[in-house]
Order: structure tokens, then sequence, then C-alpha cells
């Protein structure tokens, strides 16, 4: 019954690709135009899946960059080693067809009616995808809800969406660490994430603060423990892996 | 390889469960460490998908495709309870 969607069940559907825009040299975001789409909420993936003419079946989960609201994109990084991500950043085409279902996910979500305190959001790399649905629905929902992005990236040249984040908007800092290499006379922060640009960063505990960190494993675990260091509840700091190879990306 | 963790297969339980189950509360039958589906190891290239305790690496459940059929092993946890 693919095609057909059933009222609670995830269905394959078939999206038509609306926009290719490249963002860095190794990503593109991916506008689908989805018929059935039942709408989604910041921070949620679907799944792709690609069918090779010999019946071989490989699927992906990639998490949303729009907002809700916004037509379904995503935004992928291209693995020199994969078996999706090239197809989908070198091949796809606007017009082409591509099966994906979704959304997906209830927990790595940010609800502007619901979730109060300032917002702590933490990304390693391609992690950005998921946070940058949350800050375009900070935004387009006008949430009062103040917001800090802490944004590692290996180079300047490796940052997505770098044009949207230099226009942050009132109430949201955006702020930069360049793990790789920095530019000439670079005055932000370099080096990996670290319990002391977490303890700049970070809103103060009083202020009850949600945090929400995307990345890669190592990533994820360094800045979660970190907060939960600060004294950030467990339950206050939401996470979500991304991996090379089989997840995300 | 390198472990995720349960958001990656909110598609999967989907599909098994019918519901949204990331944000489902589970309870490790070795440890009783209960905590989000989402927040569990998951490794996706063993044979089939292993998902493992956050605390103290017991297999809580293992899925594995055959044709079109999904083989389910459930038995590490206690309690699975979606909100």
């Amino acid at each position: 019954m693919e095609g057909t969607a059933v009222r609670g069940r995830l269905t394959w559907q078939t999206a038509t690709v609306a926009q290719i825009i490249p963002e860095t040299p190794r990503t593109s975001t991916i506008v689908f135009d989805v018929p059935e789409w039942a709408g989604h909420r910041a921070g949620q993936h679907l799944d792709v899946r690609l069918t090779a003419d010999d019946g071989y079946r490989a699927e992906r989960s990639y998490s949303i960059a729009s907002a809700p609201g916004e037509p379904v994109a995503i935004t992928v990084e291209r693995l020199e080693d994969g078996e999706v991500s090239p197809y989908l950043t070198e091949e796809l085409r606007a017009g082409d067809e591509i099966e994906l279902r979704g959304p997906i996910g209830g927990y790595f979500v940010w609800d502007p009616a619901t979730d109060n305190g300032p917002l702590l959001l933490a990304a390693g790399g391609s992690g950005v995808v998921p946070l940058r649905s949350i800050l375009r629905n900070r935004e387009r929902s006008g949430s009062a809800v103040m917001a800090r992005l802490l944004y590692s990236s290996r180079s300047l040249a490796d940052v997505i969406y770098r044009q949207e984040f230099e226009r942050p908007g009132s109430g949201l800092d955006v702020i930069y660490t360049l793990t790789r290499s920095q530019p000439e006379g670079w005055r932000g922060h370099a080096g990996r994430v670290d319990d002391a640009l977490l303890a700049e960063v970070a809103w103060p505990t009083g202020q009850e603060p949600l945090a929400f960190v995307c990345g890669p494993t190592s990533f994820v675990e360094g800045v979660a423990q970190g907060l939960v260091g600060l004294g950030y509840p467990p339950g206050r700091v939401k996470t979500e892996r991304f991996g090379a190879t089989g997840g995300r990306q | 390889m390198n472990p995720l963790d349960g958001n990656v297969i909110g598609g999967l339980l989907h599909e098994v469960f019918g519901v949204e189950m990331t944000d489902a509360s589970g309870t490790c039958a070795n440890c009783d460490f209960t905590g989000p589906v989402a927040q569990t190891v998951v490794y996706l290239d063993a044979p089939g998908t292993v998902v493992r305790c956050r605390n103290c690496s017991s297999v809580l459940m293992v899925f594995a495709r055959i044709h079109e059929r999904y083989c389910v092993d459930l038995r590490g946890l206690a309690a699975l309870e979606a909100r």
C-alpha cells in the first residue's frame, strides 16, 4: 500500500526535487515537493530510500533543515565512501523523484508553544542542520526565547548556512569555533569545544535553559557531559548523534 | 563501528510499533536504568540493528529484517512506555 498515507503509519512517499542549493563545497540543501507531507516539527528527520536497478536498497536518515511551514528540505554532506550521499549531492537534479518517509522523531524536537527557557544549541559539523530548523522555527513563530548557537566546524569554508547566521536576528548569538584551520586575523574561537568554552557560552542554569546538542558521537558526548557538569539537568540536554555511515548524513 | 543513538531508528521503530517511539521511555531489564529510547546506544551495522542500554551496555532490543518481515527481540527490556 505504498503511497497511501494511513493515519499513524509511516509510509514511503514519492517526493520531487524542487531545488538544490549548494551550501559549502561538501554540502547541499535539497528542497522537496512532497504532496502528502503531514507537516513536521523543528528537529525531526526523514528517511530517504534509494533503490538500484537490481533491487538493492539503501536507506539513510537526514535531519530536516527547514522550519515547520516551509517546504521540506534536507542538507546533505557528501561522504567520500558513502552509498547515498554522493548520489544526493552530485547526481540528483531538480525535477527528479525520490522516495522518502517522515516526519520522524518526537524526542529531539523543539516546540515554541511549550518549550520555555533560553536555548543553547550546540552543533558539530553537519549536526547544525536540525538546529537550523529550530532557529528558523523560533524566528518564524515570533518566539521571544533567547538563543545561542555554538557551532564547531573544521574551517570557515565548512560552515553551513553561514550567510544566514551572519544576520542572526534579535535574541540570537552565533558563536563559532574552528577546529582545523582559521582564516588570517580570525578573532573567534579555535579548537574543539571544551569545558572552558562551554562555561563561557552556556546560559546560567538559574535561567532554566534547554540545550540541544547534535553532531558526531564524540562531540555530543563531550558537550553533554560538560553541560551536566555545569549543572544542567540531564533531561534538559537533548542529544542526537550523527554517524559517518549508516545513519544520519 | 561508531555507535549512534535511538533517534536514528525512529523510522524503523515507527514501522514496527506503529507510533512515534523515540520519546518513549525504556527500562533496562539488567540494570533498571530508565530513559528515552532516543538516548539508547544503537549499532546499525551489526547483523541487524542492535540497541543497547546507555548505562550498562546490555542489549535491549534487536531488529532483523528478513525479506519484508521484521524479527524483533525485546528480551532486554523490562518496560517500554510510549507517551
